[in-house]
């Protein structure tokens, strides 16, 4: 009888298990089928909210101790829309690459949420995860050092096929890395060549080739033509418009060249020291700035006119930009604004529609992050 | 004339064969002039800068032709110590990255008080007095307190004060700055163009700045020289150059780079890639690459023709490139 009851148990217990599984099992399902399901144009398809991410600053070699924190990411939230470029300027420091990371998943995220068509991506594992990665590329900066020197470039190009080889099967790879090649403009005979046999130009192009590989649908770009000379940068800006055309692709273009920025994005957001300071339309943020900071970065940027040598307005900014480690309270940008007031050492400004423009339809209607913001062209000649 | 570069030739021995860096670069400055030299990398801008200043690497460098005037002398033909003389003292340099030109194991206060311990045979503490008033000149705030840091402890844009500082310490009559702000972020770097402006204004010094960057010509150059495989191809007043270009590389480029103050359409692209050195092609250097290339190109070599008093042009077909470029 004991022995029966026993059973009995052991007969309940195993389909327990199973179900917990299988509820599971469909949870991942249903995250893989949202991750594959497309978006319309001009939705959301990667939703940041919240996000934070602190590296812990040590101190002591064997008993390590937290001492404090560099604060290079600290509440930034912003969408990016299908089929859209969103620009993300800000000077070094201000956590922009920190962002690129914390999307690509190559860092863990100290807290908020990244959504991609609804499923927060710091939450998902398994088959989710892998297909969200899929998904998600990156361009690097630095051409020189993003290729392996070791292997050829239709190894490089044809290395995501290995982790996900449903996309390409085994003997369609070679054609395939030959099509990738011919669609950024390089001789698809090249498949055999090593790096170090190109051009900074051409090598970006093999980095952009490989991020294509997989069919994302977002590409993060860091830097990707602040290592070019002028003339190449053109060429490479030019194929990445075209690329974001043809396969239907949403950019984050991360840079601190402001000219390059307007040019490629739709929607442009300025970061500093680890927030957001302003997001809007380029023609919002480029002729209508509201928040000082921005003023000041436009206002800094030489433009190849001679004419606007005397006409523009120049906010010359004093000092550097504070530590990241100890950002100063309230409002990060009141010690080198010149509108700095008792309540910006106080009061943290939120990201929002400035109040007295709120319910106007004017283009300094966009969210910026200031207590005392203001609209001021400064890219203009008087 | 504070300094005339005269048919400047430099080459380099390399594995893959003679790279010809300069080929024959004439150009000038006078006192309180700046000459921008624009080119991109591999035009030879830099190394034309080194040849000047007497910092070439021979080997594998070789300077094979050529005169550099300055005040009337020719330096090339200097012996090194009367050459180092100058260097520092007549005429000086500020280079791109600071953090690797400045000494990491030497406070700021000794790198710059060095400058009047070798060329004035200062005392030691009379040379830290003047490192001082160097900081406070180029506006490092609390400089007293700060003269006995290392370049570590400065942040980027005032390490390139530190340079300027250096530069200007035996107010030299010429100074070359190589991209004195490329590795600067854009708020720092209008900072640091500001102070060099205000400065060469202020000891009425011939400032040569090479540069990539024609947004930062267009704010501080009074003329411009382009360079292209190791020629110079156009040079002219600023104003000309940006309202007419009289040689289509030059036009390539302003029409290649992005506008801060409109969307505008898809970039111009010049086609192709700078040449390889060690084997640039006959004729025109830029004519693979030229939309007005003609047979011509392909086989002379085309003079500096004479566009007005100020402005040459390097194109066979200069006239039709203005006349294309300002309709």
């Amino acid at each position: 009888m004991a022995e029966l009851r026993k059973e009995d148990e052991a007969v309940d217990a195993t389909p327990n298990v199973t179900e917990v599984e299988t509820v599971e099992a469909a949870t991942e399902t249903a995250a893989v089928a949202a991750i594959e399901a497309p978006v319309e144009r001009g939705e959301p398809i990667l939703q940041v909210r919240g996000l934070v991410k602190h590296f812990p600053l040590t101190q002591g070699i064997l008993f390590k101790k937290q001492v404090g924190a560099v604060k290079a990411v600290d509440g930034v939230s912003f969408d990016l829309y299908q089929g859209e470029t969103l620009g993300i300027v800000g000077e070094s420091g201000c956590g922009k690459s920190t962002v690129a990371k914390l999307l690509m998943m190559l860092e863990t995220a100290t807290a908020g949420e990244i959504f991609y068509k609804g499923q927060d991506i710091t939450k998902l594992s398994g088959r989710a995860l892998k297909a969200v990665r899929r998904n998600i590329q990156m361009v690097f900066q630095d051409p020189y050092t993003s290729l392996n020197p070791r292997m050829t470039v239709g190894d490089i190009i044809g290395e995501p096929f290995d982790i996900h080889p449903e996309v390409a099967p085994k003997g369609d790879r070679r054609r395939k890395v030959q099509e990738l090649l011919d669609v950024v403009g390089l001789n698809p005979e090249y498949i055999n060549r090593y790096p170090h046999q190109f051009s900074g130009g051409q090598r970006q192009r093999i980095g952009i080739a490989r991020g294509l590989a997989l069919n994302p649908e977002i590409i993060i770009c860091d830097e990707p033509v602040s290592a070019l000379d002028v003339s190449v940068q053109a060429q490479v800006v030019n194929l990445m418009e075209k690329l974001q055309d043809e396969f239907n692709l949403s950019y984050l273009f991360i840079a601190h060249d402001l000219s390059i920025v307007r040019h490629i994005s739709d929607r442009v957001g300025v970061m500093y020291l680890g927030k957001m300071a302003e997001i809007g339309t380029d023609t919002q943020i480029y002729d209508h700035p509201t928040h000082p900071y921005t003023q000041a970065l436009l206002s800094a940027v030489p433009v190849p006119d001679p004419e606007a040598r005397e006409g523009r307005e120049r906010i010359i900014l004093t000092g550097d930009v504070p530590s990241p480690a100890n950002p100063p309270s309230g409002c990060r940008f009141r010690t080198r604004c010149w509108k700095a007031q008792d309540k910006c050492a106080t009061d943290v400004p939120l990201l929002a529609i400035p109040e007295r423009f709120q319910g106007s339809d004017t283009p300094a209607a966009h969210e910026s992050a200031c207590h005392f913001a203001e609209e001021k062209d400064v890219v203009h000649a008087a | 004339m504070l300094l005339e570069v005269r048919d400047l030739y430099v080459e380099f021995r390399t594995r893959d064969g003679v790279a010809k860096a300069v080929n024959g670069v004439t150009y000038s400055v006078d006192a309180g002039e700046t000459l921008a030299v624009l080119g991109e990398s591999g035009s030879g801008k830099s190394v034309t800068a080194q040849a000047v200043m007497g910092i070439l690497d021979t080997p594998p460098g070789r300077i094979t032709g050529g005169e550099v005037l300055f005040r009337g002398r020719d330096l090339l033909k200097l012996k090194e110590d009367a050459r180092r003389a100058v260097r520092g003292a007549e005429m000086a340099m500020i280079f791109q990255d600071a953090l690797s030109s400045l000494n990491p194991v030497l406070t700021v206060g000794d790198q710059l008080g060095e400058m009047f311990v070798v060329h004035r045979g200062m005392s030691r503490k009379d040379a830290r007095a003047k490192a001082v008033e160097l900081m406070d000149r180029v506006r490092i705030p609390a400089a007293r307190e700060r003269v006995g840091q290392y370049p570590h402890q400065f942040s980027g844009g005032m390490r390139q004060r530190i340079m300027i500082a250096m530069a200007m310490a035996l107010e030299p009559a010429l100074i070359i700055a190589d991209e004195p702000t490329t590795a600067l972020d854009v708020t720092v770097q209008a900072q640091v163009m500001e102070l060099l402006a205000e400065l060469r204004r202020e000891l009425g010094m011939g400032l040569i700045l090479i540069t990539h960057d024609l947004g930062v010509v267009a704010d501080v150059a009074d003329r411009i020289a382009v360079m292209y495989a190791g020629r110079i191809v156009e040079t002219a007043p600023v104003h000309d150059i940006y309202k007419a270009p009289a040689h289509p590389y030059t036009q390539g480029l302003l029409d290649s780079i992005p506008r801060l103050d409109h969307k505008g359409r898809e970039l111009y692209a010049i086609k192709g890639l700078p040449p390889n050195l060690t084997a640039i092609p006959p004729g025109c250097p830029f004519h693979p690459r030229c939309p007005r290339a003609r047979d011509v190109c392909r086989i002379d070599v085309p003079p500096l023709y004479r566009v007005s008093e100020e402005r040459r042009s390097a194109c066979h077909f200069w006239e039709e490139t203005v006349d294309a470029s300002s309709a």
